[in-house]
């Protein structure tokens, strides 16, 4: 009798600890994925790798073997744990803010890497390994992972923003892709194609201003900062570029809402893959987008500056991005640099980039090279020209400029600005511009 | 107690090994054992993050830097974001509380009766949904509420002649979305509290009632719901704190930020302004207000249902 009790008890008290430990049904805090390299190895280094993209272990699982091979006397074991995106940043941040159980390696998204450079910064300046090769890369993209002539992280991809044109829905309509230099002659072929065809000349979205907004007025020197961090998103540019993504819906009527409110979902592709659109506008790694979920248009697709805003205009800009990091909490800080600048940033590095990852590399010097020319699926799918084009663009990248209220702009414009503007044409884009402006310096008080 | 000592020593040794059975199994100590684990894990995950959430939303937390601000997140609480999303969750919650009240009631009724054939069957399928996790359950209902045309919400619109709706972009139907989610999910379990208190009614009183000549509405009107009074006063309150705790259907359809704050519930606000911003003791303030809001409005709840009377009446 008494033992039962006690038996009970136990068990009661087992179960009650167990509902604890087990948290709710999807608050658990294991990883996705884990890939480890060099397990064998005696005496290796143990580095921790965060990311919130599966596919970007391969860059660094690759770089491992060449480097175990390479440098026997410091062997490294590499652990990659991919996260969703939500839960690895979330995760981070309360690692940094306690100090402890964080990553010694860690890909931070652009948007977001404003919040780690708060405070007491907890990242390791990589400078030894950026400042020699400044001179070969697109240096904007570095700036964007700087703070006082620091540079805390290496970017993945230059993001240069382009146009991928349906060349199918562009000969029906009889445009030729080529004479479209100007936002103006955008404009012209639009009306062609609603003319001509049964698609709409392309999309604006409401939920992902990196693929309209930011480019558009990036390439003409303006950002929602300037470079001294005061709040211009309401200057006479931003404005009207606005006016111009309101026009080409309502005024001009050759664009519409992109479906799911972004290009980046599963309601756009489909309705992509359906002739739905002529046109998008975004960085080059959406290449990836076509690949994966887009794959029935193979062939179909032509790659093409940015249009400018006046002839001899800018005719791209860098946008999104991933930037990785050392953070203090590594093991062996200086190893750990040495390895993330093997990996992404030698020449090797930024060649793997693109073999492996299909990114523009940050590097130009890499961009004309046999292993960078030597066919690939990006190649197949879109045609031999991409690097040629990116040559002609790549002094057009302008730095961005972050603030720590970077992440209240974006969502602001996300939330109010592109409803009031482009959703539901109730406001004009002065007054919903002047006030999210208003609305993010009450913020920053 | 006025034994001699060698024989306490005696009885002592004989129950020694015993003895700390009889401590653990004695009247006083086995209720403090029993409700251990549950002070403990209250104690670490609730007592404890609560008041270090008290004391953050009187700072500004950077890494390495933490700054004391005293009042100042609690003066930016109330701004025009933080009003919106406290009146979305007000919505929510009187929407919630009527429809998951009233309809598992009704429910829970249908099933007890003798009328319905499959009682089993209806009991675990309406069950089911309280299984599924809301991040799950809403990823399906987002694809069927989707905008485009071929949406299943949207093909059922078409047969009844209406246009297409875009459900996620609408003020009425983002409610709508929220409630209908909540619903789905936790009629099941208030079905099952409301028919574990039916069977708990003497079947003697309907039998008195039907020789005092009775007809079905009064017998529900005059035995059953009154019978149900603690029950609902209980699934209520749940469903009030719960309303105000929503962050889940919020988050599942817009992630951090909705068209013109639509989906913006206090949780939320408190997610996308701590974690998200990185702006912790604002994300602690708004917390503590949300806490007051709750503790408030469930006491006039109680108070108003006659719960802390019970014992006197």
């Amino acid at each position: 009798m008494k033992k039962s009790l006690l038996i009970l008890l136990l068990g009661v008290l087992a179960v009650v600890l167990a509902a604890c430990g087990g948290g709710g049904d999807d608050a658990s805090g294991e990883a996705e994925e884990v890939e480890v390299i060099g397990e064998d190895l005696e005496d290796a280094t143990e580095l921790t790798f965060w990311t919130f993209v599966g596919q970007h272990v391969d860059l660094y699982s690759d770089a491992a073997e060449r480097w175990n091979e390479e440098n026997p006397d410091k062997p490294i074991k590499l652990v990659a744990e991919t996260y969703p995106f939500e839960q690895m940043h979330n995760n981070l941040l309360l690692a940094i803010q306690s100090g402890q159980g964080g990553p010694d390696m860690v890909d931070i998204e652009l948007g977001q890497f404003p919040n780690y450079l708060q405070g007491d910064i907890q990242l390791e300046p990589m400078n030894e390994y950026v400042e020699p090769v400044l001179d070969n890369a697109v240096t904007s993209r570095f700036e964007n992972y700087a703070k006082d002539g620091n540079y805390y992280a290496l970017p993945t991809h230059v993001g240069a923003t382009v146009m991928f044109y349906n060349t199918e829905i562009m000969d029906e309509a009889g445009v030729d892709i080529d004479s479209i230099n100007t936002w103006d002659d955008f404009v012209e072929a639009g009306k062609q194609v609603v003319e001509n065809t049964d698609s709409v000349m392309w999309n604006v979205g409401t939920e992902d201003w990196l693929m309209d907004m930011w480019p558009m007025i990036s390439q003409q020197d303006s950002d929602a900062f300037d470079e001294n961090g005061e709040l211009i998103l309401d200057n006479q540019t931003n404005i009207d570029t606005l006016q111009f993504l309101q026009d080409v819906i309502y005024e001009h009527e050759i664009a519409e809402v992109a479906p799911g409110g972004m290009n980046q979902s599963e309601e756009f592709y489909g309705y992509f893959s359906d002739d739905g659109a002529a046109s998008i506008l975004a960085p080059l790694w959406y290449m990836s987008r076509f690949l994966d979920s887009m794959p029935d248009m193979e062939g179909k697709i032509a790659i093409r500056p940015m249009p400018a805003w006046e002839e001899g205009g800018k005719r791209s800009a860098g946008m999104g991005g991933t930037g990785t990091a050392v953070t203090n909490q590594a093991e062996d800080t200086e190893l750990a640099k040495e390895f993330l600048a093997y990996a992404k940033l030698s020449e090797e590095g930024n060649t793997n980039l693109w073999t492996v990852l299909g990114f523009d590399p940050p590097r130009w010097d890499t961009w004309e090279s046999e292993e960078v020319q030597a066919d690939n699926k990006y190649y197949d799918f879109f045609g031999d020209g991409i690097f040629d084009m990116l040559l002609e663009v790549r002094d057009d990248i302008n730095t961005l400029h972050f603030t720590e209220n970077t992440p209240e702009v974006i969502s602001e414009f996300h939330t109010n600005v592109t409803q009031e503007t482009i959703r539901s044409n109730t406001s004009t884009p002065e007054e919903a511009l002047k006030k999210a402006a208003d609305a993010v310096r009450a913020e920053m008080e | 107690m006025s034994s001699p000592a060698q024989e306490t020593d005696a009885m002592v040794r004989d129950k020694q090994p015993n003895k700390l059975m009889s401590i653990l199994n004695s009247k006083k100590v086995v209720p403090y054992i029993f409700v251990t684990p549950f002070i403990l894990s209250f104690v670490i995950l609730t007592l404890y993050p609560a008041i270090h959430g008290v004391i953050m939303s009187f700072q500004k937390i950077l890494p390495g830097q933490v700054e004391w601000v005293a009042f100042r997140n609690y003066e930016r609480v109330f701004n025009p974001n933080f009003y919106k999303a406290l009146s979305n969750t007000t919505i929510y919650v009187v929407l919630t509380v009527v429809i998951l009240t009233l309809i598992p009631m009704l429910l829970a009724i249908l099933l007890n009766s003798k009328a319905v054939k499959f009682k089993t069957f209806f009991r675990a399928s309406i069950f089911i949904p309280a299984l599924t996790s809301t991040i799950v359950g809403g990823m399906i209902f987002r694809l069927m509420f989707s905008e485009a045309d071929s949406s299943v919400a949207n093909q059922i619109v078409h047969l009844l002649g209406f246009d297409s709706v875009d459900w996620r972009y609408n003020a009425w139907s983002a409610m709508f979305l929220m409630v209908i989610l909540a619903s789905w999910r936790w009629i099941g379990v208030n079905v099952l509290y409301f028919l574990a208190q039916l069977q708990s009614i003497s079947s003697e009183l309907y039998e008195a009632a039907d020789i005092d000549g009775a007809n079905a509405w009064q017998k529900l009107r005059y035995i059953t719901i009154p019978h149900l009074k603690p029950i609902t006063i209980f699934v209520s309150t749940i469903t009030i704190i719960n309303g105000f705790r929503m962050f889940e259907e919020s988050f599942v359809f817009w992630e951090t930020s909705s068209p013109g704050n639509i989906g913006l519930t206090v949780v939320s606000y408190i997610y996308q302004q701590g974690i998200g911003q990185n702006d912790m003791g604002f994300g602690s303030a708004i917390g503590v207000v949300l806490m007051l809001i709750i503790f408030v409005i469930s006491l006039i709840n109680l108070i108003a249902t006659g719960t802390f009377k019970r014992g006197d009446e």
